[in-house]
């Protein structure tokens, strides 16, 4: 299979900054041809490059060219029962797939190459995104109730910019463009919030803020809203993949509770 | 310049992002169109010839530009060799269009570059770095200011 491999050693090469850089011994893996059962294990010294999701090495660190790549999608990093100290081993997901040994030159590279290296699959990189992406929007739309009804600022409640039902779900999602910078579709400076406000039109008085007692309302809803407190399947802290994408649907699971709360509340009090 | 070709196999087989058959033009002096399986995995772009499990190529999509050339074609070339363009013949404009910023987003520079930016503005407004809680915050590939491009 050809590769552009011309531009991904350019890539390996040129000034953009790594994710980590180091020099790491590299175990060689030999065949075992006929009978020879030597099992002597060498390991070279190489200087290697993180960048992205790719892991490339170089015989000397002043090298132009790589040696070698490693494409860190679909493994896992971990620490290695070696004759070694200090060494860790990259494995992939695909069955056979022949792992890669590296050695350390102490333990805090060790962890440091270790942490650096499990975080670097593109996936993950995706997930931050995109749990960033969902904070930018809350945080815009708790700014933009904010300035829109200052009389409620004093209703407190820390839940208070998700149970508030004037806040609609931003309509679109913002543009990101190609140089990362995101344009927020047709809502000039305030997104979302003020847009939804308006386009009710003026004569819809904004309804009255759902009563605090939570419990009951979810109960009375009947749906199955996960608690926010206790009984937290995971701590967000770990970089787990599963985690962000938890935290994503349990918030937007509550977004649609109460929304629809309100929505039904909204229903009974029109004239 | 040596490389984990089995994983790159296995990475192909992944389920793709964006996936087409598309009229496919090497950058090679004398080549034609073909119609290739066009695979989008991540920052990897894999051809297939149509009836083949196994792709005859990649490009890795890191530094390249995607440029839209004449009707429902787009190319796909390299920062360091910006001539040397991997052309695309799509069935129609929309098709077209919808690579084109498929393909800008696939970069693991792009995204690094949202993050930084999503990151800044996040603290902007709520004096808080969302990294904190997760411990990720002095990870290299967070800050800001070390990645310009």
């Amino acid at each position: 299979m050809k590769l552009n491999e011309r531009s991904v050693a350019h890539y390996a090469t040129c000034d953009s900054p790594a994710d980590h850089a180091g020099f790491l011994r590299k175990r060689v893996e030999r065949h075992h041809h006929h009978a020879h059962h030597h099992h002597a294990t060498s390991y070279q010294r190489h200087w290697f490059v993180l960048k992205g999701n790719l892991l490339f090495y170089f015989e000397e660190r002043e090298s132009r060219e790589p040696v070698g790549l490693v494409v860190l999608e679909g493994c896992t990093v971990e620490l290695c029962e070696a004759a070694e100290e200090f060494a860790f081993a990259i494995r992939f997901d695909d069955a056979g797939a022949r792992a890669y040994v590296l050695v350390a030159d102490g333990q805090a590279a060790m962890e440091a190459w270790v942490k650096a290296l499990s975080r670097a699959s593109f996936d993950y990189m995706r997930l931050v995104v995109r749990e960033l992406e969902k904070q930018l929007e809350e945080a815009s739309k708790t700014l933009a109730a904010c300035h829109k009804s200052p009389r409620r600022s004093s209703s407190s409640g820390r839940k208070r910019h998700l149970s508030n039902p004037a806040l609609l779900p931003l309509q679109e999602k913002p543009t990101v463009l190609e140089n990362g910078y995101s344009t927020w579709g047709s809502g000039g400076g305030v997104p979302g919030g003020a847009a939804g406000l308006d386009r009710d039109g003026g004569h819809t008085k904004p309804p009255p803020l759902p009563p605090r007692r939570r419990s009951a309302a979810s109960s009375a809803v009947g749906s199955p809203v996960p608690s926010l407190s206790p009984a937290m399947p995971e701590s967000p802290v770990s970089p787990e993949t599963a985690c962000f994408s938890k935290l994503h649907s349990w918030y937007g699971q509550e977004i649609a509770v109460l929304r629809r709360e309100w929505q039904e509340r909204q229903k009974r009090g029109h004239p | 310049m040596r490389y984990n070709e089995r994983e790159l196999l296995f990475l192909a087989r992944q389920p793709a992002e964006k996936a087409a058959e598309i009229l496919m033009r090497l950058p090679k002096k004398g080549s034609v169109l073909k119609k290739r399986l066009v695979k989008l995995v991540v920052n990897f772009l894999f051809y297939f010839r149509t009836d083949e499990a196994e792709p005859i190529g990649a490009l890795l999509l890191e530094h390249c530009r995607i440029i839209k050339e004449e009707e429902n074609v787009f190319s796909i070339s390299f920062v360091e060799e910006p001539e040397r363009k991997y052309c695309f013949e799509c069935d129609s404009e929309e098709q077209c269009q919808e690579w084109i910023e498929a393909l800008k987003r696939a970069s693991y520079e792009f995204m690094r570059r949202c993050l930084i930016f999503y990151r800044n503005e996040i603290q902007k407004m709520t004096g808080k770095d969302p990294l904190e809680q997760y411990g990720i915050s002095e990870e290299a590939r967070f800050q800001l200011g070390t990645h310009k491009q």
